[in-house]
């Protein structure tokens, strides 16, 4: 493991104390400062709230939040709500499944976009909705997903 | 977690009593100068995705161009979800209240020369009313809001939800204070069992007897309790706990505290699904401030009462919605639920005495104790007392939420309130309670929404989500989308939960391939009484019920699928076939282009056809034709 993380990672352990019931607050902050557990960071927060590995592999795996593989640098999230799907949102996972090559819940090969569905972002009268990294993207249609995927390569290509 | 840092300078003031609180309220008031502009920015779901931030940054702007600041001293105000979304992104200019919608960054400085310089209102940016074909100026002439009765949203649009000062002028606290400086413990309860007020997250159960219960249960166990807030608002196309913890988290957490005192509660939890960060921003906050001001911690008003809530975010899991998955969550496990032999008011969150409400529930609570529970009993029908906040989606004009007494007609809802359905057809059906919930037919649009009626008609309340259905949606694929839902998020501990919803979620399935008998609707209907039956909580419980409903109701629409092969709304994909009506087309190529299957062909300005054979109704060509020249049968 990068020394770097090492440091990263202890700090957040200092921030709820090492009990069984920080477990879930752990892993929240864990996911969100490094977008997935890896496997060193899983045994980490099991030495620290004395949780078995087995129930915190339990727990990783049965809340969606969690993901135990490294994601894409963007995420896509199609609202699967009600409203969203009577207004088309499962052809708009469809489409966004075809031009990625990847089905929902998973990363492309080249770790550039995770496509994710999610039940319901209570934003229903923008129905169907996408959610790119954090921007909304309202009534979306094939065309809209166009200029998306179009704004995020260009995002990718222009970092150093 | 961390406290935002744009907290307002509290003036490091403590209220040691009652007294103090009621003189933070009076110097409020008397800084207040009632003609002072304000100008209100919704900062809801809607308005916050159509840009909202940009129009309010753009007003400071023109307020600080035009040199109002000086003078005039208009604020600039962010509230919660005013619940007018499909109207978003909104401004609201009070104290006339002058209501402004789709505004754009661009509108900024005619609405601060016009409307602040000149009291004149901006035309095009007001309210047109389709029934009158009236300009509506202000909220109040706007059937919207006039139709509504707002209780638990009274607040939201008004206050500034990261300012704790701003929800004590409004009368914010004063239901605490009268609770802890005239009421006994049992008083409390006394009023909250008067005012007949039932759960608002699902089933319903009447809150008073839901304390008096935990009372009994602290008399054989002893303390401690806990009280906990349910903020795990997971049905899809629900979004009204999520607005009151946004726009007036003050009143979730007074709820809260005044149940802490009656059953002498010293820690409380607020579980929030993990999809609404503002939510917890907000509750953080304004727990943050409550404490600064000694309305929450140790010696709450100088009372001796000590009691502290913690947050407890949830990590994408429905069923944990469920009360005793939800303690499992708390406790830092996999939310599983627990069969209930013992109810949770004796034994729920580690183990101890637990009483679990709603967002809106504890919402309510304050209003209760301030004005008394007859008051609220008066409001509504005799058993399902005072008011509910729906959150109206789908195919309705008016999409938003809204808050209505218990008991009005779901017409009035729908029709009234919502403006019907586009185009101006009957609605073909309202799905209410989400995946517990089902489907009411047009037919039976005069029922009163209120608990009873509602299970009478084979749905439920649930926690208030509201979709409108028209003639272009499919029953059977309604059906099939919630048992889906369901089965993903089955946590798996039960045979007929688990094993149960896929049988009947491939059943349904089938029916929208045109597959299946006739006998086999009623082996789905075995099936769905055997998992009602079975299941361990009431995810399984309840997840027949969307079945259930359309089956009972939309018979005919299941047989068209079965016998014909056929599905009337045009949308199981398998029973469809696009293709382009000669008359219609231009040949504008738009389709062909957009058509990801090159199954479309023909040349400029000439009619287009689909190749069947290549199409994989994705249903993009729809999508894109400008002269509804593409067919679905």
């Amino acid at each position: 493991m990068k020394p770097a993380i090492d440091i990263d990672l202890d700090e957040i352990m200092e921030r709820y104390p090492g009990r069984p019931e920080s477990l879930i607050f752990l892993m929240q902050d864990v996911q969100a400062a490094f977008s997935y557990i890896s496997p060193e960071a899983l045994t980490l927060v099991c030495d620290y709230t004395g949780v078995p590995m087995s129930q915190a592999y339990a727990v990783a795996t049965f809340y969606q939040s969690f993901s135990l593989e490294p994601r894409g640098e963007h995420e896509i999230k199609v609202c699967l709500g009600t409203a969203c799907h009577l207004k088309g949102s499962q052809r708009i996972v469809d489409e966004l499944s075809r031009r990625l090559g990847v089905d929902a819940g998973q990363t492309t090969e080249d770790l550039k976009y995770t496509l994710e569905t999610v039940n319901c972002l209570g934003a229903c009268a923008l129905a169907p909705v996408v959610v790119a990294d954090e921007d909304y993207l309202a009534n979306v249609t094939a065309k809209k997903l166009n200029k998306l995927l179009k704004e995020l390569s260009q995002d990718i290509e222009e970092r150093p | 977690m961390s406290k935002a840092s744009t907290a307002p300078q509290l003036e490091g003031q403590r209220l040691n009593s009652v007294a103090d609180l009621e003189l933070l309220r009076q110097n409020r008031q008397e800084q207040q100068d009632p003609n002072r502009a304000e100008v209100i920015v919704c900062h809801g779901t809607g308005c916050l995705a159509n840009g909202s931030p940009k129009v309010a940054q753009a007003l400071k702007q023109a307020v600080a161009a035009a040199g109002l600041e000086a003078a005039v001293k208009p604020l600039i105000k962010i509230t919660g979800c005013h619940g007018f979304c499909s109207r978003g992104p909104l401004v609201v200019i009070r104290p006339q209240g002058i209501f402004y919608q789709r505004v754009q960054p661009g509108d900024a400085e005619e609405i601060v020369e016009q409307t602040l310089k000149q009291g004149q209102t901006v035309e095009r940016l007001l309210y047109h009313d389709p029934q009158s074909d009236e300009l509506l100026a202000t909220v109040e002439d706007i059937p919207f809001y006039n139709l509504q009765q707002r209780v638990v949203l009274k607040n939201i649009g008004w206050v500034d939800p990261t300012d704790i000062r701003d929800t004590i002028l409004r009368g914010g606290y004063l239901a605490l204070a009268k609770a802890l400086s005239g009421m006994t413990p049992e008083q409390v309860v006394a009023e909250v069992e008067r005012s007949g007020l039932r759960g608002r997250g699902g089933a319903g159960f009447p809150t008073g007897r839901k304390w008096r219960s935990a009372l009994k249960a602290i008399e054989k166990k002893g303390r401690p309790v806990y009280v906990v807030c349910n903020g795990d608002e997971g049905d899809p196309g629900a979004f009204m706990d999520r607005t009151i913890m946004e726009g007036d988290p003050h009143a979730v957490i007074e709820g809260m505290i005044i149940g802490a005192f009656a059953l002498g509660a010293e820690q409380g939890y607020i579980y929030v699904r993990a999809e609404y960060p503002v939510a917890i921003r907000h509750l953080s906050l304004a727990m943050a401030q409550a404490r600064e001001l000694g309305l929450l911690g140790q010696n709450i008003l100088g009372s001796g009462f000590n009691f502290d809530i913690q947050i407890n975010r949830g990590a994408g899991a429905f069923v944990c919605g469920e009360s005793t998955a939800l303690f499992t969550s708390i406790e830092g496990r996999a939310g599983e639920p627990r069969p209930k032999y013992v109810r949770s008011v004796e034994e729920g969150l580690w183990g101890r005495p637990t009483v679990l409400n709603n967002v809106e529930t504890w919402a309510n609570v304050p209003q209760i104790v301030e004005k008394g529970g007859e008051w609220y009993a008066g409001i509504g029908v005799p058993h399902s007392t005072g008011t509910k906040v729906f959150s109206l989606v789908g195919k309705v004009n008016n999409v938003g939420l809204v808050e209505v007494p218990m008991g009005v007609p779901l017409a009035h809802i729908v029709e009234k309130i919502g403006g019907g359905v586009p185009g101006g057809k009957p609605f073909k059906a309202v799905q209410t309670g989400g995946p517990s919930g089902g489907c009411i037919p047009y037919a039976l649009k005069d029922t009163p929404v209120d608990y009873d009626s509602l299970t009478k008609a084979g749905s439920m309340m649930g926690s208030g989500g509201m979709i409108v259905m028209d003639e272009r949606d499919c029953v059977v694929d309604v059906a099939a989308y919630f048992l889906k839902f369901l089965e993903e998020e089955s946590c798996g501990k039960c045979i007929p939960c688990r094993l149960g919803l896929s049988r009947m979620r491939e059943m349904l399935e089938s029916f929208g391939m045109g597959q299946g008998s006739e006998e086999d609707l009623q082996d789905l209907g075995s099936l769905a009484a055997a998992i009602a039956d079975g299941a361990l909580c009431a995810l399984g419980g309840s997840a027949p019920n969307p079945v259930l409903t359309t089956v009972r109701y939309f018979k005919d629409e299941y047989l068209a699928h079965i016998n014909e092969h056929r599905c009337p709304a045009g949308v199981c994909k398998e029973l469809i076939t696009y293709s382009i009506d000669a008359e219609a087309c231009t040949g504008c190529m738009t389709c062909a282009r957009a058509c990801p299957q090159e199954a479309i062909s023909g040349q400029k300005k000439k009619p287009h056809v689909i190749d069947e054979a290549k199409c994989i109704r994705c249903g993009i060509c729809l999508e894109s034709c400008k002269f509804g020249a593409v067919l679905v049968r």
